[in-house]
């Protein structure tokens, strides 16, 4: 008994060695050594548009702002350079409200729309406690730190969230005392807490006409006092605080002020027409969401108005600026000194000033800062204080603008600034840079010269072991920041590429391949909000123009498709950018919608690539809109075919182009008309996914050689689409139904008939599903309930009607089949295959590496939750995988088939780095064969190179050549001083 | 030399075509037996006057074959699809009759002529059996086909859709139960795909339960692609058709037992386990043995020639040794 079981774990052992080996041995796998981190990888980081900033520059050794952005990202910068110390980076789903500083020590933040509340180091960024706060209703958060309240020693945060006020503790995060409102169904909009005393003000609306105010005890949270007034007129819901028992609301027209005050408890209200105050004012008003005390900004139209609360309760009328400019918060910078800023921007500089509350004339700074115009406006604007070496009050701002970038502004200068736009990419596209310029002069080859034998000879000391650390620190030092690969021209082995992204805010960058830096960036003048267009929006890129390799005086250009408004009927935007320059060269605002963008298969003479648009109504429009275009484009259109697929209905449509749309006089639009449809049965399907094959991805080889020397020919259709289902029940969260109710329906359907040509159920799953296309294969992500495990899923497709001309005679005579052209209206002979694998992690994305003629191997290039991108050789998801492979099979490299798919950690692309909020993965393929170019976006950005089969085609780039060049000559003359040896011995011998 | 090699090539090419043979059974065992787990899988189809596809109905979910394939398939003696599982099944369930839990279900196929004409007119009548299983799901069986002729009018408009390369539409309502549904499930060919000699179409009729998802329409074989004009002898239509629903996944693929059953074989392939220490590592040992000889004999301050010389023969002979026992 026991010999047998020391025998079975003989063999286990045996077993896991040999596995292991044999994973070393073929595990071509992209791994790097520590020290080429850096190389051909960059790393950037970013945190989003700010929301909120809070400084910290009291009493700390390294003065702080402490942040939080649309990106639900959280994060500590340093005020001298703008780094960032720390950051979190919370989920899509746990949106961030709110942030205060408390004890001088802990951050505290409020996110899930009222419910949690967090507690973080402010010198190193540690959580400190966490607590969840529940409540029923919904209601819109906020977070109060007073200043001076303590229960027990113990400071106390005031949270509203769900309908209820919590107390809570800041040292630990208990919650002292829960007061809930919703059963009485007041929306309380504002606590304050009246100076030196115990008892906290918290109002509120009841319905929209009565508001309400509640004195509570902030020791236990009982109401001491309530009192209601009735508004007839109705609120808007807004309301400002001027000063600690003075507010002021809007009513529900918009036009009349209401203001409140709240003396000791009695509450009395008082109405002002906003046209009384100011001449000729007409229209809808709203409050400016700043905190200002004494001074309440409203905005009307296109002004900012302030008004001014004098005794007895009026209000009287300041100033007005005009609108696009922000108000800070007040800040209490002296002993009953209080300050605000207006930051405006106005032609090419932001006029930042800062103004006295209670002194509206004189200014306390007024600077105007140079800025670059392609940041838009200013959105946001936080002030601190500082005090100079003369001991007087200074003031720095931080300024939000328009493309999101933040910037901090001290001394009339510029301090620093992030683009922290890049942390919202929505697409990506690539451009090649120019050719490198004849006729370098001499001086400068001779210096080139110079350092390339000065730093090869580095090289070579460090090959032999002789450099001394200093040496070391210097090879270093070149090897990454080596201009090589930062030049702007274009090199041998496509690595030097521009990026182009097009980002939330409208912004268009290019980023150089080499080191991310941006080269330029423009702020798309369609994409900014205006009159005509009120919520404009980004949706695509695409190539425009890519000038043939001929004519290569021109510049390419890209097309970003935008859109104005939310909704998908919304007139559309495109506009036409210069890919070296940034130059915006046309712009057009389109009467149709964009529902869908296909780049054709076809350039016009200047290298515009033909696109169609099909808008909401099934139209479709050609671009460019030349009479070549249509000369083009008009001989295919028989053998057009665009395909929708409604999440919402459920249904898959193909279409078919018809001649001129109903529109006459437009001779570029077309009719679309309906040739297939699939319906999923509501009841138990529902589409979660589907992906296609990217249209630009290029395959080498149309067969697969299999073991024994035979082929099997890859079914190649660019228009096959993988469709995936859920069960309803299932579509909702992992583990909201049960095995038996959940299945997951996957689908390979040709576009162009509506054929379906493969579908499979796997029952007990349920998504998420991410799924990559490539070439004949399908890989898919998924849960498996049953197993509780993810798993992953391939699907190969070969063709079986052109499976017969593997006869050698055929081939010769000319009698296969591979020549003639196939149409999607024969019926397709396909042989499926599928395999199944347990898989560890869950996917955030899911890509593909594309190599320029597609000979290398594929990887395919996992986002996993832990924000990393994994790379994973497509043998490891190979249908033909088996548990005992044949001999040939090995041969082949089959890899025996175990359930669970391995995770290697070096083949982790981002290394050690973290890719915070991965969104999205795209791959680039460089010029050279064996690699790619991989970029990750989502908060933070990631460039490296992968080469799926290694570097086959090339030398690595710290390749010592000078070694290479020293052993051919110690060769050469050894070969010389032998030769002369032997020469001399054989005279020798000849004399003997 | 010359005849070398064709004698090479024919070599190859027999070899070949014998692989080739051997795949072909090979594929055919698989096939059939692939399409033994695929229960939820009921194919049956009606035959009209043409019965040179035969087999085609009775095929399983193995996928869409040529009819030089089917052939194969009738020579071969190797295939037994009675015995498989799901056609017991099937016959099994057929047999017993359970006729008072089936019922028949008609349901209407429409076409249009061409994608600017959208009037959909009624073209034949699909009649199928609707089995309710005992857990509750409905899946539909033994589908029958019966298309009308077409009319002079039809005619002519078919003709014109031949002449302009059109698309003949069809459209069959997307739940059965409740013919007019809430929608239509269409598909359409080029008009010109489906002459040969006659009209020849071919139906695939992907459904789920009562609802039909989709139906792929087109001719049976392949569609050249320059499609030339050309007019069918006769204007009758020669129908295929196939239900298809939803296969099983293979389930992931090894358990624990797998394993061990794939463990044992891997340790034979590896190294039999019943071999002296002697056999194992007598490579080592010999070396060895000469390095602690030669140690011997210089410690014994033996002559230099008299040690030397059969320490270098052992020497390359055990090189050699373990060469050979390296490739």
């Amino acid at each position: 008994m026991t010999r047998h079981k020391l025998k079975t774990a003989a063999m286990a052992i045996r077993f896991f060695l040999f596995f292991s080996l044999l994973f070393v041995s073929i595990n071509p796998t992209f791994s790097l050594y520590e020290d080429q981190v850096g190389l051909m990888d960059w790393h950037h980081k970013y945190i989003g548009k700010v929301k909120q900033a809070v400084f910290q520059t009291q009493k700390a050794g390294r003065k702080r702002v402490v942040v939080s952005t649309e990106e639900n990202v959280i994060a500590s910068l340093d005020l001298r350079r703008g780094e960032i110390f720390w950051r979190h980076v919370l989920g899509n789903n746990d949106v961030i409200d709110a942030i205060d500083i408390t004890l001088g020590k802990y951050v505290i933040t409020l996110s899930s729309a009222g419910s949690v509340v967090r507690a973080w180091n402010l010198p190193d960024g540690q959580m400190i406690w966490e607590s969840s706060l529940q409540g029923s209703t919904p209601s819109k958060p906020f977070l109060y730190v007073p200043v001076n309240l303590k229960i027990d020693r113990d400071n106390i945060i005031i949270v509203f969230g769900n309908g209820c006020l919590h107390a809570i503790s800041s040292i630990d995060g208990a919650v002292l005392w829960t007061k809930s409102f919703a059963s009485e169904g007041s929306d309380i909009q504002e606590v304050l807490q009246l100076l030196d005393s115990d008892i906290i003000y918290a109002v509120g609306f009841v319905g929209s006409s009565k508001f309400v105010t509640y004195q509570i005890n902030a020791k236990n949270g009982e109401v001491v006092k309530q009192s209601n007034v009735d508004f007839h007129g109705g609120f808007s819901g807004e309301l400002s605080f001027v000063s600690s028992d003075y507010l002021v609301a809007l009513d529900s027209t918009r036009s009349i002020l209401v203001s409140i005050s709240f003396r000791d408890g009695k509450t009395s209200l008082h109405q002002i027409h906003i046209s009384d105050l100011v001449e000729g004012f007409s229209g809808m008003a709203s409050i400016v969401p700043s905190k200002l005390t004494d001074i309440l900004a409203i905005k009307v139209s296109s002004l900012i108005l302030f008004l001014r609360v004098t005794g007895g309760g009026k209000l009287e009328f300041v100033d007005n600026i005009s609108y696009p400019s922000a108000v800070s918060d007040t800040l209490s910078f002296l002993e009953g000194q209080e300050a605000f800023a207006l930051a405006q921007l106005s032609g090419s500089k932001v006029h930042l000033t800062v103004k006295l509350n209670n002194d509206w004339n004189s200014d306390l700074l007024k600077e105007s800062i140079k800025i670059d115009h392609q940041r838009g406006l200013v959105e946001k604007v936080f002030i601190n204080s500082y005090i100079r070496t003369d001991k007087s009050h200074g003031f720095r701002a931080l300024i939000v603008m328009e493309d999101h970038s933040l910037l901090l502004l001290q001394q009339g200068e510029i301090v620093w600034s992030r683009e922290d736009g890049l942390a919202s990419i929505i697409d990506t596209n690539t451009a090649e840079l120019p050719f490198e310029k004849e006729g370098v002069s001499v001086a400068k080859v001779e210096h080139n010269l110079f350092e390339w034998l000065r730093g090869h000879i580095l090289k070579l000391k460090g090959t032999l072991m002789l450099a001394s650390p200093d040496d070391i620190v210097a090879i270093q030092g070149m090897r990454l920041k080596s201009s090589e690969k930062n030049k702007m021209t274009r090199d041998h082995n496509g690595f030097r590429k521009l990026l182009l992204v097009l980002t939330k805010a409208g912004k268009l960058y290019a980023l150089h391949t080499g080191d991310g830096r941006v080269v330029w960036s423009l702020l798309l003048p369609s994409l900014r909000r205006s009159d005509t267009c009120e919520n404009p929006a980004g949706l695509n890129l695409y190539q425009w123009q890519v000038p043939h390799h001929h004519a290569l005086d021109e510049n390419p250009s890209v097309l970003v498709v935008g859109r104005c408004g939310t909704d998908s009927d919304a007139p559309g935007v495109l506009s036409f950018v210069d890919s070296y320059t940034g130059k915006e060269l046309n712009t057009l605002s389109l009467s149709h919608s964009i529902a869908q963008v296909i780049p054709l298969p076809f350039t016009d003479s200047t290298e515009q690539r033909l696109h169609l648009i099909i808008d909401a109504g099934r139209q479709a429009y050609l671009y460019p809109r030349t009479p070549e275009a249509i000369g083009i484009f008009e001989p295919e259109r028989p053998n057009m075919y665009s395909y929708s697929v409604d999440e919402e209905k459920n249904i898959i449509k193909g279409y078919a182009l018809e001649h001129h749309c109903n529109k006459a006089s437009d001779g570029y639009c077309f009719k679309t008309k309906e040739l297939w449809s699939i319906i999923f049965p509501s009841e138990s399907e529902k589409i979660i996914a589907s992906v296609t094959r990217k249209s630009n991805e290029v395959v080498h080889a149309q067969v697969k050689v299999i073991a024994d020397q035979d082929v099997m020919y890859k079914y190649i259709s660019k228009t096959l689409l993988f469709v995936a289902t859920v069960s309803p029940k299932a579509a909702g969260e992992i583990g909201s139904a049960t095995p038996e109710e959940s299945w997951l329906v996957v689908y390979l359907i040709d576009s162009i008939t509506g054929r379906i040509l493969h579908r499979v159920t796997h029952h007990g799953s349920q998504g998420p599903v991410h799924a990559v296309f490539s070439e004949n294969w399908v890989v898919y992500h998924y849960f498996n309930l049953r197993a509780h495990r993810y798993e992953m899923s391939v699907i190969e497709i070969y063709d079986q009607s052109r499976a017969d001309n593997k006869d050698v005679w055929k081939l010769i005579l000319g009698k296969h089949n591979l020549t003639t052209p196939t149409s999607s209206y024969s019926r397709p002979e396909v042989v499926v295959k599928s395999q199944s694998y347990f898989f560890t992690h869950s996917v955030k994305t899911m890509a593909v590496t594309s190599t320029a003629k597609g000979i290398t191997s594929k990887q395919l290039l996992i986002g996993t939750i832990g924000d990393q991108v994994l790379a994973l050789d497509k043998r490891f998801v190979d249908p033909r995988r088996s548990i005992n492979p044949t001999q040939s099979e090995k041969e082949e490299g089959l890899i025996p088939l175990t359930d669970t798919l391995q995770i290697i950690p070096q083949s982790y692309v981002t290394h050690s780095i973290q890719v915070e909020g991965l969104r999205g993965i795209v791959t680039i393929p460089a010029k050279l064969e064996s690699t790619s170019l991989v970029f990750s976006y989502g908060v933070d950005l990631f460039l490296t190179r992968v080469a799926p089969s290694r570097t086959y085609d090339s030398l690595t780039e710290d390749f010592s050549y000078a070694l290479l060049l020293l052993t051919i000559g110690a060769l050469i003359a050894a070969i010389f001083v032998t030769w002369i040896l032997s020469e001399k011995k054989e005279l020798r011998e000849k004399w003997r | 030399m010359a005849n070398k090699t064709k004698k090479n090539l024919e070599i190859r090419i027999s070899h070949y075509s014998i692989t080739i043979f051997f795949l072909i059974i090979i594929s055919l065992i698989i096939s059939s037996s692939s399409s033994s787990p695929s229960s939820a899988f009921q194919s049956d189809e009606l035959l009209l006057d043409d019965d040179e596809f035969g087999l085609e109905g009775g095929r399983g979910g193995g996928g869409v074959r040529t009819p030089i394939d089917l052939e194969y398939i009738n020579n071969n003696p190797l295939q037994t699809p009675s015995t498989s599982n799901p056609t017991v099944r099937k016959r099994s369930s057929s047999s017993s009759s359970d006729h008072d839990l089936d019922s028949k279900v008609q349901f209407v196929l429409e076409h249009a002529f061409g994608t600017s004409d959208s009037e959909f007119v009624p073209a034949g009548t699909f009649t199928a059996r609707l089995k309710t299983w005992s857990h509750g799901g409905q899946t539909l069986t033994k589908l029958r086909f019966s298309r009308n002729a077409l009319t002079e009018a039809e005619k002519e408009k078919f003709e014109k859709l031949l002449k302009d390369d059109d698309f003949y539409r069809i459209r069959l309502p997307s739940n059965v139960v409740s013919p007019p549904g809430k929608d239509y499930v269409i598909s359409s060919v080029k008009a010109r795909c489906l002459i040969r000699d006659n009209l020849d179409e071919h139906f695939v009729i992907h459904t789920d339960g009562v609802n039909i998802l989709g139906v792929n329409y087109g001719s049976p074989g392949a569609c050249e692609y320059p499609r030339l004009l050309k007019l069918p002898r006769k204007w009758v239509f020669n129908s295929y058709t196939l239900l298809k629903s939803s296969e099983q996944a293979p389930r992931a693929p090894a358990f624990t037992e797998d394993i061990v059953l794939g463990e044992t074989v891997e340790g034979e392939i590896l190294n039999p386990p019943e071999r002296s220490f002697w056999a194992k590592y007598w490579m080592y040992l010999i070396p060895l043995g000469l390095i602690v000889m030669n140690g011997f004999t210089q410690a014994m301050n033996l002559p230099e020639e008299q040690a030397g010389q059969p320490n270098s023969q052992t020497q390359q002979s055990t090189s050699q040794g373990s060469a050979v026992r390296r490739r």
